[in-house]
């Protein structure tokens, strides 16, 4: 692309008489500010449509934690305990958070403000994302660079700039821990590959920094941290080994833990949980053969090495796996979780822990998805693959194994396409870079020819049999611009696809809906933040509102008031009791209700609008949930011959379960679409099946105003006499 | 409102009080002060409710009054009076047309006007204007003033005012005056709770008789309600109701301080919106716009709502169930407003309308939910103006003319802090406000300042819409001032480019010596040397193109001379171009990170050369032939062999030198 690009700008440029390298350089770094603008505005797509606001569910929380932070100062937010949220519990936020997104938008609130610019933290955070995404393509021009060429950076920093499946977890008002994350990820392999091809240690000291802001920001460190030793041993089995190696990644490890270890929320687990023994089993390795090459350098005898290497090996592997079953069985070291179990094997979650499979993002992927974030670099990726093979070195061997391993998780969980973005970008722009330069070259040489042919009119005879021995591969220059207008039409294809999935699917907070009125005006459904302000403002600043998980974070961060459980999913008994509340009948909910000191119930219902994602069609899972605690809920209870159905055919649990009432109370008397039955649900379009529900202990407080958040309040108990 | 235990009693008796109404003033006094005497003997048994207790109070205090006090002011008297009570919204208003007669033989130039302690409470606002008849055109009219004055021997349960009239008033003179009192919080809601279904009862206390220290001819009052659906209201012997209005009256002479209590219990579905803060901001940029920004705590002040809110009845049937409850509000702003956004703290609200004319341009602002008795809300709503309408100048300072209170129509504000924004480095600040407001400074940092805006806060607690009137803040401001921000902006930038260059340009590395820097810096050198004999290989070339144009020339004038000469002039050009060489190429082959590119380097040199030459004969053998008049195709003949070795050797010369480029 830049080569094309470049063929009519250097007339100009020569104008400015430029020498070459100053051309090229130019070129370069404004093709760099362009790209690095535009990752910024086409995440701005949310703002433009919506308003500069935080999205979805995690962002509220760090935005909750950010504006604490900035308000109380660090050490406060370090030792924050958080008593508005897993009422009666409370949530020590300082250790139980990933510090790096909030730290980070705070220290850059300080700088605007420092440099006088009086912006709220709100925008500050808003706008974080794309900021990130933005260095983002930065790092992805230098790691093009240093695994392949520069034309290779820049078409990378292009692909990951307009990338959807970046875009998805990037756009403006995303506050979310991907969103800086996936900058540190790529910032540390860039580091790494750069140290392990220099060998130097100022390299892998910054890579060991890299993996530290990494750890401070996101979960997906652990990626990192077996990855890279993965690439070792592939390097260590392929005798790749060197010395660069042997710095590069002993520097980076070591520093790497001890730096690892100062997030209280990782604390010690980088030499005590399973997830992280195979660096640590790297590191020893590479200490083993170290040695082991030091000796065969000073021991000149073969036999006497063979055997020397058989007795170490043995002695070696015998040492590790007892440390490791040692360490296992005193449960010094913790075996895996389940997160981890269930990337290796996808119907791990399924089978044993519901919670994790009830997240929609935890889901496998739909080949429609991968279609959707990737477009055309589903199929240049093979083809880039095929170009590293081509040209096999420490970095494409590299990125290589990312790519390979990222794709095999993207393919696990949907969420993990965000790891796979980076990888699938820069083999893609090896595959688009190394082939534009193939046509480019033929298509010059020949053009050159021609040239010099033409200046002088008079033909020659040598000049013509130079010509003839050019057309020596037939349409060769036909087939080199048919090729690159093939590949400018594919490119252009990708540039308009990504932009329309940023504007039409990944722009949508999903905290405000939008839909097309009867006569394609836009509706806004706020009811959401409705229902948040009213708790906000017309409950006791004390109350404690019980609802479904998912909605824990906006409830604490914009209705400020304090919840049961949240989306910090660390209780999973304290899930399943408000599960097991909202499954059971009122006269038995009513009593957990009390014992959790509930005064108000929220629930979402979709009924009247259409809206899908409520709490009817997420109930199943409070009842798995719920069940896998208290086995007085069972699941077959709620359903009709294994189906799920709200209508007259519904099992009479299911119509009279708490959350079915909550739902559906009094909209057995509403009207909601024209030539159906009152009480016609138009999320599941049927007729509801119980349309006289009767409250005892509970009282509707408010609903919004088009019935998507309901709440309800727990009445005093009755006096006794 | 301030009598929190004797609410629930009010609650019982409410109906009771309204049954029992006295005609008799004089008989009331003393009834009032049986009960009054009853409060401290039966406490448990009570009937009255607390407005009345405070009434009772305030008669024991004129009974006594009535005994002790010589009416010492009665040398003034009312000779007719005229109130209207208008009770449309939840800001009552009390409008009074006063003829005064002096009949004493000292010339008098104050008017007191007296209220009852617990009206002077809640009293927002009272204005005195000479009355204009009605027919008349309407001057501009100028308020008399008006003043809180404590005359000696008054009873302490009254609250005085004087009017201060623009002459004196001789004896015999008379004078008619208007006077417009504002209250807020007077209406109070009975029963304090409803439901959603309920209608909003409200219950208003005053006087059936013009309550003032001097004796009053002839009187009437109108009671003026939102609709005819009263609940109860308290009949005099002279009371008459005309659909939505309760006339009492006329009575005559009455004398000085005669009370005589009614209540009105009427229904009242008017928004009761209440701000219980309102923070103003006006800031004022001299790049041409004076931003408003308007913090609202806003609640619903009349009847709290008690049980179950149902969207589905409220949807169905709004007016009557929830018809208490206000779901909008209308805000009139200023003409040629713009970028008006209303929000809150989680984001922007959406259900806003706006509609501008050139007189005005008025916002509908819906809050999130509907508004029922007792709820709250908080938003912010936002305009710009532009600075020609507010702006001025006057001996050397500038001033700003802007109203004080809020835009929004029928709005109580409890407590109001406006702060004016002045620009940063503004001086010799003043303000004049036509009411009185607590004053004090702040400063306030904003986007690009150094040392903060200078922040004038005006608060005053208790303002109806009566007080949105102009006020004026007097400041100096040098207009170089504004050229601060922007100069900032450009130094910064112009910093940060400074120091990329210098960046670029500097040798910041730390070890001089180690062996990557000394080749880093060999190599600049080649590169440097490189780009020289780039150059002069550029030169040679340009100069054979020199000499080709010559040859054309020759063909198209047959100049031979002048041929010649570019060929001598040329030549001695080429040979100081390769003495320049000699060196370049000798500090390369004496370079050791060189050896790379050397051979490439020399080959071009190499082919430039023979070049050179082959441009030399071929130039030679188009002269000879010219001078030897031989036919132009002989020549050409001659020279197609040199000119296909030409631009081969060209070609390959091009190639070097893009060669030598890309390494």
């Amino acid at each position: 692309m830049a080569a094309v690009a470049n063929m009519p700008v250097s007339d100009l440029l020569k104008s400015f008489k430029l020498k070459t390298k100053q051309q090229e350089l130019l070129i370069r770094v404004s093709i760099l500010c362009l790209v690095y603008i535009l990752a910024f505005i086409t995440r701005l797509f949310s703002v433009l449509r919506y308003e500069s606001m935080i999205h979805e569910f995690d962002p509220y929380f760090n935005y909750r934690t950010t504006l604490y932070l900035t308000q109380n100062g660090f050490y406060d937010f370090w030792n924050w305990f958080d008593y508005e949220s897993w009422y009666p519990l409370g949530r020590i936020v300082g250790g139980t958070l990933y510090p790096g997104l909030m730290v980070t938008a705070a220290l850059i609130y300080r700088i605007l403000h420092f440099l006088r610019f009086a912006v709220h933290i709100r925008e500050v955070c808003v706008l974080t994302a794309p900021f990130f995404a933005s260095n983002t393509t930065l790092v992805a021009y230098f790691f093009g660079k240093e695994i392949w060429d520069t034309g290779a950076g820049l078409v990378a920093a292009i692909l990951i700039a307009v990338c959807p499946g970046y875009i998805s977890r990037s756009v403006a008002g995303s506050y979310d821990n991907e969103g800086v994350a996936i900058f540190a990820l790529l910032f540390t392999f860039y580091l790494f590959v750069k140290a392990i091809n220099t060998g130097s240690l100022a390299w892998s000291l910054a890579s060991a920094f890299g993996y530290f802001y990494m750890v401070s920001a996101w979960g997906g460190y652990v990626f990192i941290i077996n990855l890279i030793p993965l690439y070792v041993l592939v390097l260590l089995i392929t005798g790749r080994y060197s010395m660069r190696l042997y710095v590069a990644y002993n520097c980076m490890y070591v520093l790497g833990m001890l730096l690892a270890m100062q997030i209280r929320f990782v604390g010690f687990q980088h030499v005590q949980s399973g997830e992280h023994m195979a660096a640590m089993g790297v590191f020893f390795l590479m200490q083993v053969f170290y040695f082991l090459d030091w000796v065969k350098h000073m021991l000149s005898d073969t036999k006497l090495f063979q055997a020397f290497l058989r007795i170490t090996v043995t002695c070696a592997v015998a040492v590790g796996s007892i440390a490791l079953g040692l360490g296992m069985l005193s449960g010094y070291i913790s075996p895996w979780t389940g997160r981890f179990y269930s990337l290796l094997d996808p119907t791990y979650a399924k089978d044993h822990i519901p919670i994790i499979a009830s997240v929609s993002e935890h889901q496998p992927t739909a080949w429609s998805s991968f279609m959707f974030d990737f477009h055309i670099l589903l199929f240049l990726f093979p083809a880039g693959l095929y170009f590293c093979f081509k040209r096999l070195s420490d970095a494409t061997i590299f990125i290589v194994m990312y790519g390979l391993t990222s794709m095999y998780f993207a393919g696990v969980m949907v969420r993990l396409i965000l790891v796979a973005t980076p990888a699938v970008c820069l083999i893609s722009a090896i595959a688009v870079s190394a082939t534009v330069k193939n046509l480019t070259v033929l298509l010059r040489s020949k053009n050159k020819g021609v040239q010099t042919g033409s200046t002088k009119g008079s033909s020659s005879s040598k000049a013509s049999s130079k010509a003839l021995l050019d057309q020596s591969q037939p349409f060769q220059k036909n087939g080199a611009i048919a090729l690159l207008f093939g590949a400018f039409y594919l490119l252009s294809k990708y540039a308009t696809h990504c932009t329309w999935v940023t504007s039409e699917a990944y722009s949508s907070p999903s905290i405000v809906l939008a839909a097309r009125g009867a006569h394609g005006s836009r509706v806004i459904f706020d009811d959401y933040r409705e229902a948040y302000f009213w708790l906000r403002q017309n409950t006791p600043p004390d109350a404690k509102v019980m609802s479904w998980w998912d909605y824990g974070y906006q409830i604490t961060a914009m209705g400020n008031r304090t919840v049961i459980v949240d989306n910090n999913t660390w209780n999973n008994t304290h899930i399943a009791t408000v599960g097991r509340a909202m499954s059971s009948y009122e006269d038995e909910a009513i009593e957990i209700m009390r014992s959790l000191d509930v005064d108000y119930v929220l629930v979402v219902f979709g009924g009247v609008t259409g809206y899908s994602s409520d709490d009817i069609n997420k109930f199943l899972w409070m009842v798995r949930i719920g069940g896998g605690v208290f086995p007085v809920i069972k699941e077959p209870d709620y359903l009709v011959n294994g189906e799920y159905r709200v209508d007259k055919g519904a099992a009479p649990k299911m119509l009279n379960c708490l959350m079915y009432k909550l739902c559906y109370y009094r909209f057995g008397e509403m009207l909601t679409e024209y030539g159906k039955p009152p009480g016609y649900d138009r999320a599941r379009g049927v007729e509801i099946g119980n349309k006289d529900i009767k409250l005892e202990h509970l009282e509707e407080a408010f609903t919004t105003s088009n019935w998507i958040v309901r709440i309800y309040k727990v009445k005093p108990p009755n006096n006794r006499w | 409102m301030q009598w929190p235990v004797l609410m629930v009693q009010a609650r019982l008796s409410w109906r009771l009080l309204l049954t029992v109404p006295d005609p008799d003033p004089v008989h009331n006094y003393l009834i009032t002060l049986t009960t009054y005497k009853k409060r401290f003997t039966r406490e448990s048994q009570t009937v009255e409710i607390c407005p009345r207790m405070e009434s009772s109070r305030f008669y024991f205090f004129l009974f006594a009054l009535a005994i002790f006090a010589s009416p010492a002011l009665s040398d003034l008297l009312l000779s007719k009076v005229d109130r209207r009570i208008y009770l449309t919204s939840h800001i009552v208003r009390i409008s009074s047309t006063l003829k005064v007669e002096n009949a004493g033989p000292e010339t008098v130039s104050e008017v007191l006007l007296a209220f009852p302690e617990q009206q002077a409470k809640n009293m927002a606002y009272l204005m005195a204007t000479p009355h204009e008849g009605k027919g008349k055109v309407k001057n501009p009219v100028v308020a008399l003033p008006v003043e809180v004055v404590n005359p000696k021997d008054m009873p302490p349960a009254l609250t005085f005012f004087s009017v201060s009239l623009p002459k004196g008033l001789a004896e015999g003179g008379s004078f008619t005056f208007d006077v417009l009192a504002v209250f807020t919080h007077a209406l109070r809601p009975i029963p304090e709770q409803i439901t959603q279904a309920d209608i909003q009862l409200v219950l208003f206390q005053d006087s059936a008789y013009y309550l003032s220290p001097y004796a009053v001819k002839a009187q009437s009052l109108t009671v003026k309600l939102p609709d005819s659906r009263i609940e109860s209201y308290t009949k005099l012997e002279s009371t008459k109701i005309h659909g939505s209005e309760i006339k009492y009256g006329p009575y005559e002479n009455l004398p000085a301080f005669s009370y005589s209590p009614i209540a009105v219990h009427f229904e009242s579905n008017q928004p009761f919106a209440v701000a219980q803060e309102l923070v103003r901001e006006i800031e004022i940029s001299h790049w041409g716009n004076v931003q408003v920004t308007e913090h609202y705590k806003l609640v619903h002040g009349g009847a709290q709502s008690k049980g179950e809110f149902s969207r589905l009845d409220f949807q169905a049937r709004p007016n009557v169930r929830g018809a208490s409850a206000f779901r909008y509000l209308v805000a009139n702003l200023p003409p040629r407003a713009h970028s008006v956004y209303y929000r809150d703290e989680i984001g922007n609200i959406s259900t806003s309308h706006l509609r501008g004319d050139s007189k005005k341009t008025e916002l509908l602002i819906e809050p999130r939910y509907p508004m029922f008795g007792g709820w709250r809300t908080a938003f912010t709503i936002g305009y710009g103006l532009p600075l020609q309408d507010f702006l001025y100048e006057s001996e050397g300072k500038r001033f700003l003319n802007i109203t004080y209170s809020s835009p929004m129509v029928e709005l109580v504000i409890d407590t109001l802090i406006v702060k004016v924004v002045l620009p940063e480095g503004s001086s010799d600040i003043s303000v004049a406000a036509p009411f009185h407001v607590e004053q004090w400074q702040e400063t306030k940092i904003s986007h690009l300042d150094i040392d903060g805006r200078p922040v004038i806060v005006l608060k005053k607690t208790n303002v109806v819409p009566e007080h949105n009137q102009y006020f004026q803040v007097y400041y100096r401001f040098n207009k170089l001032s504004m050229l601060r921000e922007p100069l900032m902006l450009i130094s910064g930038f112009f910093f940060f480019f400074v120091a990329c260059i210098v960046y670029m340009h500097a040798d910041i590395s730390i070890s001089k010596s180690s062996a990557s820097y000394l080749a880093k810096q060999q190599w600049e050198e080649v590169q440097a040397v490189i780009q020289q004999v780039q150059n002069i290989v550029s030169r040679c070339l340009a100069i054979h193109d020199k000499l080709e144009a010559s040859l054309r020339d020759l063909y198209r004038t047959g100049d031979i001379q002048a041929c010649k000469a570019a060929r001598k002039a040329a030549d001695g050009v080429l040979k100081e171009l390769s003495k320049e060489l000699k060196p370049l190429l000798t500090t390369l082959q004496s370079s050791p990170s060189a050896a790379q590119i050397l051979p490439k380097v020399e080959e071009l040199v190499a082919k430039e050369r023979e070049l050179q030459e082959k441009v030399m004969v071929k130039h030679s053998t188009v002269v000879d032939g010219y001078e030897k008049k031989s036919g132009a195709r002989d020549i050409e003949n001659r020279v197609a062999l040199q000119q296909q070795k030409l631009t081969a050797l060209r070609q390959e010369v091009d190639d070097l030198l893009e060669l030598i480029d890309e390494i």
